[in-house]
């Protein structure tokens, strides 16, 4: 299994590079992947996408659908994809810590 | 961290889709949504997506139609409706109904709504000439995520590129 190590704590990845447990996420984790990823820096809409992200699934064991991303995470979906440009089911779940989205909405 | 692309058995390398080129083409409910969810399911991955509206799948995007499309319940055996019942007024109306409720409890939003948040989400959304002429319609018919009215030639150039794959729906 890959792993990626932060500050000498060992975290298992996916084949995708998706955090294996949801619970070994923390912020300096997400920031580390969002790095990783060609966004140097999470703004306060990016922190607003990657808590209503992880509410989410762990609410209902699912990652938001692009619907209620746009409705009800407070950022609208103009800005969702400015935000992450590789699109929120890839990069906005990773950096969220949560596996990569099944549902196809 | 490093992530491994995939690989044929050959042990090459398989070649990513970067950009999506959907036309949609049929006017019924069950006509218009593949090719929606397949645009932005793209964008959703970071493909890149053009989806461009071809004879009666204008009326996903043609002001005022956009929001009263119905599923097809005469000549679609999947439904399993009889013809000759599926012919009845009210049916399709009925079915449509049914569909969309069903809809709405996994969040597909409605074709009006789900054409706006393809165009918000990067995608370039566009009408065919060739049609547009054939129905005598105009820019100002079609809803604002309707970038523009092109020709298929053009719609070519821009299907270009390693990566790009053409989807008829």
């Amino acid at each position: 299994m890959p792993t990626m190590t932060l500050n000498d704590a060992v975290l298992e990845l996916d084949a995708e590079g998706f955090l294996a447990d949801a619970n070994q996420w923390n912020e300096g984790v997400a920031e580390a992947i969002a790095r990783e990823n060609g966004i140097p820096v999470l703004t306060e809409d990016h922190w607003k996408v990657i808590r209503y992200m992880r509410d989410t699934w762990f609410a209902s064991g699912q990652a938001p659908t692009i619907r209620s991303l746009g409705k009800e995470s407070g950022v609208d979906v103009k800005t969702l994809y400015k935000l992450f440009p590789k699109g929120p089911a890839k990069l906005a779940a990773k950096i969220a810590g949560i596996p990569k989205p099944h549902g196809c909405i | 961290m490093t992530m491994s692309m995939p690989e044929l058995e050959t042990g090459a390398a398989v070649q990513p889709i970067t950009k999506v080129n959907i036309i949609i083409s049929k006017g019924s409910l069950e006509g218009i949504y593949p090719g929606l969810i397949m645009a932005n399911g793209a964008r959703m991955e970071g493909i890149e997506a053009n989806v461009f509206f071809t004879f009666f799948g204008m009326e996903a995007v043609l002001k005022g139609k956009n929001e009263h499309i119905k599923v097809a319940t005469v000549g679609n055996p999947g439904l399993h409706i009889p013809t000759m019942l599926g012919g009845l007024p009210g049916m399709s109306s009925m079915v449509t109904h049914m569909m969309q409720k069903k809809m709405e409890t996994l969040d597909i939003p409605p074709i009006d709504e789900f054409v706006q948040l393809i165009a918000d989400s990067g995608a370039m959304l566009y009408a065919c000439k060739a049609s547009v002429d054939m129905f005598d319609l105009k820019q100002e018919d079609f809803v604002d995520a309707v970038d523009s009215i092109i020709t298929v030639g053009d719609f070519y150039q821009m299907a270009g590129g390693e990566g790009s794959h053409i989807i008829f729906t």
